[in-house]
């Protein structure tokens, strides 16, 4: 166990753990959105600044991005950090004015106006956590960031179809703005943002459709299933 | 020739080539660099070609085509060796009559010569014109001597000693101490010690290290790594194999932009000689130390000259900047303790072996040794590479070195630093550029940009054009360096168009603090420059801007105004006829009749200028 300070208090972390994870195992409340424990840490939206403070010198890091080290003293509210995640949320309230949950850590922040051009056409947050999961947890890789600077999207390749997403909807789940949504008609189901419309397999049993052709293949070829593995649906396999 | 086996064959086959080169034979040198090219010092070598080939018949006029001198502004240039004339803006129908004059019998050509811009008199002597007169040109000084393609030119001039030098004379931890000694700061801009860097590489733990050379060159109007990888490569390469000796690598990289086809090309054929004659690959000159190097060409990203973005890209990912809380030399390229300098470093490098750090120490300050490639471009009389040695003031550099602004106009301020870089003042034309005093001032070193602006320039819209580039340029996955550069460049249009606050001056402020404080990379961590070191040396510029609504540079076009001056106006109607909105009306003046004096509706006006370029009379005034 790797000791360290968060505000004053003294904590363990793990060899190989983030500060994040361990102030947040610990109780701390440090505000974050493009952070979760089943992918690799990204740094992206730079909510979860802190201040670390090792051997003497200090300096304001990403709390996601930073391994817990021996000694380290880490300061989730000081003057310094509460000033700079409060310019940093105002920027992301002004991409994305509309959300509830955006407008709700604003105001827990105490972020009451935002003094930019609100960004009406725009949604996304840039923090990428889709195509994260998309890439680490179920392994289609569908979707990347495309351009750079200001200009930066999440998007599928050449702007067009995501041909590699087989609609499991991890992207929906796991997006903190919500902007990605997927919706079901008929026999079919379509990620929108991605412009991906996939064909449902009807369960033999009930005969309600349970899950695109597409991903029960994938799945199949991937896990090495006998071929009639997905006929019957979820709850009908009791 | 093969591969040399030891440093005595090495010595030997110098020898050769020295004794076949007659030094007091005549032989012309035209800049290749990329200045000149751009002003067609490809059809003045053509001519000399031609001439030589019609008019030596053999008695040995050696033609030379060599990298950037530096003096771009008078390009295309050619030097006569031995007596070092220069002759400047030289076109092709001129090769006739220098080969026969000065060549052939040792006169001079008049007209062809460098004119003193204040004195007025001819100066024959390369060394003598003042724009070199006050560089110190180590490491730049052979481009204009030595044949890019050609390692027999850079052998002649003593290459490669320092490499052989270092492989059977010197340990690596000697190497290392020496680099250290010397002081060596990295020439890429961050001005970390490059000894302790080599060192915390060699002691990182992992059998398989690299190097790389950084020459991802992307600042607006900066060269001098272009350049040196175009006219000196192999000074760059020999710089390398010392360092890989020194740390212990066996693989190194070259990352290239691949906008730079010309250094591309250099670097490529002087890795390939090298490789021949035994200087790179396996067992360098029978030492038993194997390296040998690629080159990894880049794709045009400014953010890829960060070095963690640099090896994600030669990973084969995106150019994005990762966290450094594991150091690269620990951590770097593949995971494995990785080395990374720029372009002039690793070319300072075989200099301080050679001639040791107790004579690089000599030059310089105390905190910034050596020398720097300085890229002067902007208002300036000389514009092109300079090398000098730290400390040396900025008004040398621009008033000896650069021969003043042209035009008679008054100097405003000097840029450096590159796009993130910041503004110095007029007032502080006094400050010897170093590292440490330029960060102080609260501008940096960079690479190596230093953009001269005078009266006419205006700051607000200098910080707009940076902010313009940066927030392209950022690779846009920190919330605070992607939204803080476009929103500061948003505030920054704000202010240029007339729709300024003064509790914008704030917001600028508070943005460019969390823009640097909060971003993940140095891109970030520079980026407000341009914007915090305007205003706080031209607030009063700003305020200019939002309180009167007007520029005082006359630049920012949406302030402008335009007023024709009724007492001056001839009544000529040539405005009128120029306006493209027709927003000025009045009546011609004829014999018959009287005439109006023309006026501009300022609610159709679109400050288009047309009108003001159209008088004859200067009767239309700015505003």
């Amino acid at each position: 166990m790797i000791p360290i300070t968060i505000d004053g208090q003294p904590v363990e972390g793990k060899e190989g753990e983030n500060i994040l994870q361990v102030a947040l195992d610990a109780g701390f409340d440090i505000p974050h959105l493009c952070y979760n424990e089943n992918v690799k840490p990204y740094g992206a939206c730079r909510l979860c600044l802190v201040e670390v403070v090792r051997r003497g010198r200090s300096r304001m890091t990403t709390a996601c991005t930073y391994p817990v080290m021996e000694g380290i003293e880490v300061l989730t509210q000081s003057e310094k950090v509460l000033r700079a995640r409060r310019m940093i949320m105002e920027l992301i309230l002004a991409m994305c004015p509309g959300d509830k949950l955006i407008q709700d850590m604003a105001k827990q922040m105490g972020v009451e106006q935002v003094r930019f051009k609100k960004d009406d056409n725009k949604d996304c947050i840039l923090c990428g956590l889709c195509a994260r999961v998309c890439d680490e947890v179920v392994g289609a890789h569908a979707i990347s960031f495309a351009f750079r600077g200001d200009r930066r999207e999440m998007v599928p390749p050449f702007l067009g179809e995501a041909m590699n997403c087989i609609a499991c909807g991890a992207c929906v789940v796991v997006c903190p703005v919500d902007v990605i949504r997927m919706k079901e008609e008929g026999d079919e189901r379509t990620i929108i943002r991605w412009k991906r419309t996939l064909k449902m397999k009807q369960c033999k049993v009930c005969g309600n459709y349970f899950a695109p052709w597409f991903q029960l293949e994938k799945f199949k070829e991937r896990a090495k299933l006998p071929k009639d593995f997905f006929d019957v649906c979820f709850t009908c396999r009791g | 020739m093969g591969r040399l086996s030891s440093p005595q064959e090495l010595e030997k086959y110098r020898e050769g080539i020295r004794r076949r080169r007659d030094p007091h034979q005549a032989f012309i040198t035209v800049c290749g660099g990329t200045g000149c090219h751009a002003s067609g010092c490809h059809a003045v070598v053509d001519a000399f070609k031609k001439v030589i080939q019609e008019k030596a018949k053999g008695n040995g006029v050696g033609l030379r085509v060599t990298g950037c001198h530096g003096f771009c502004e008078r390009g295309p240039l050619v030097v006569l060796h031995p007596q070092k004339v220069l002759y400047q803006r030289v076109k092709p129908e001129d090769a006739p009559k220098i080969f026969e004059e000065t060549v052939l019998n040792g006169k001079i050509v008049e007209s062809l010569l460098y004119e003193h811009p204040t004195t007025g008199e001819k100066i024959v002597s390369e060394e003598e014109v003042p724009f070199y007169k006050k560089q110190m040109r180590i490491i730049f000084g052979n481009n204009g001597s030595i044949d890019p393609a050609q390692i027999e030119d850079y052998l002649a001039v003593g290459g490669y000693q320092a490499l052989c030098k270092a492989l059977f004379s010197m340990k690596p931890e000697e190497v290392i101490r020496e680099v250290k000694k010397a002081n060596l700061r990295g020439r890429g801009g961050g001005g970390f010690p490059a000894g302790l860097k080599w060192e915390q590489c060699r002691n990182a733990p992992g059998e398989i290290k690299y190097v790389i050379c950084n020459a991802d060159e992307g600042d607006p109007g900066a060269y001098m790594d272009r350049s040196l990888l175009e006219g000196n490569p192999h000074s760059v390469l020999e710089g390398m194999i010392i360092g890989a000796y020194a740390i212990g690598a066996h693989e190194g990289y070259v990352f290239v932009r691949h906008e730079y086809p010309l250094a591309v090309v250099n670097i490529g054929i002087a890795i390939q000689q090298a490789r021949e004659l035994g200087l790179l690959g396996k067992e360098i000159l029978g030492s038993g130390f194997s390296f040998d190097v690629q080159i990894s060409r880049g794709g045009g990203a400014f953010v890829a000259g960060e070095s963690t973005a640099l090896m994600a890209t030669i990973e084969g990912n995106v150019g994005e900047p990762r966290a450094k809380h594991i150091h690269t030399v620990i951590s770097g390229l593949w995971d494995r303790p990785t080395n990374l300098n720029n372009v002039e470093t690793w070319a300072n490098v075989p200099l301080i072996i050679d001639r040791g750090a107790d004579w690089y120490t000599q030059i310089g300050t105390e905190g910034s040794k050596g020398t720097k490639i300085f890229s002067l471009v902007g208002k300036v009389n000389n514009t092109g590479l300079v090398e000098v040695p730290m400390g040396i003031t900025l008004r040398e550099i621009v008033y000896d070195i650069g021969g003043g602004i042209p035009g008679g106009k008054k100097l405003k301020a000097v840029q450096t630093g590159g796009p993130s870089g910041g503004c110095i003042p007029e007032s502080l034309i006094d400050l010897p550029v170093d590292f440490d005093r330029l960060t102080e001032v609260g501008s940096m070193m960079g690479s190596g940009g230093m953009i001269v602006m005078d009266e006419s320039t205006c700051m607000v819209d200098v910080a707009k054009y940076f902010m313009n580039f940066l927030k392209d340029e950022s690779c846009g996955k920190c919330t605070s360096c992607r939204e803080g550069t476009r929103r500061m460049h948003e505030i920054l249009m704000e202010i240029t168009e007339g729709r300024g606050t003064l509790d914008h001056l704030d917001l600028l402020e508070e943005l460019g603090w969390v823009t640097a404080e909060a971003s993940l990379c140095a891109l970030g961590g520079t980026a407000p420059n341009p914007v915090l070191s305007t205003l706080r040396y031209f607030r009063d510029e700003y305020k200019e801007h939002i309180l009167n609504k007007r520029c005082p540079a006359k630049v920012c076009r949406a302030l402008l105004k335009y007023r024709i001056l009724s007492d001056v106006c001839t009544m000529c109607g040539r405005c009128a006829k120029a306006c493209p909105v027709e927003a000025i009306s009045g009546k011609v003046k004829t014999k018959k009749e009287k005439g109006i004096p023309f006026k501009i509706d300022e609610q159709k006006c679109i400050k288009c200028g047309m009108c003001f370029e159209s008088c004859k009379f200067e009767a239309i005034e700015v505003q």
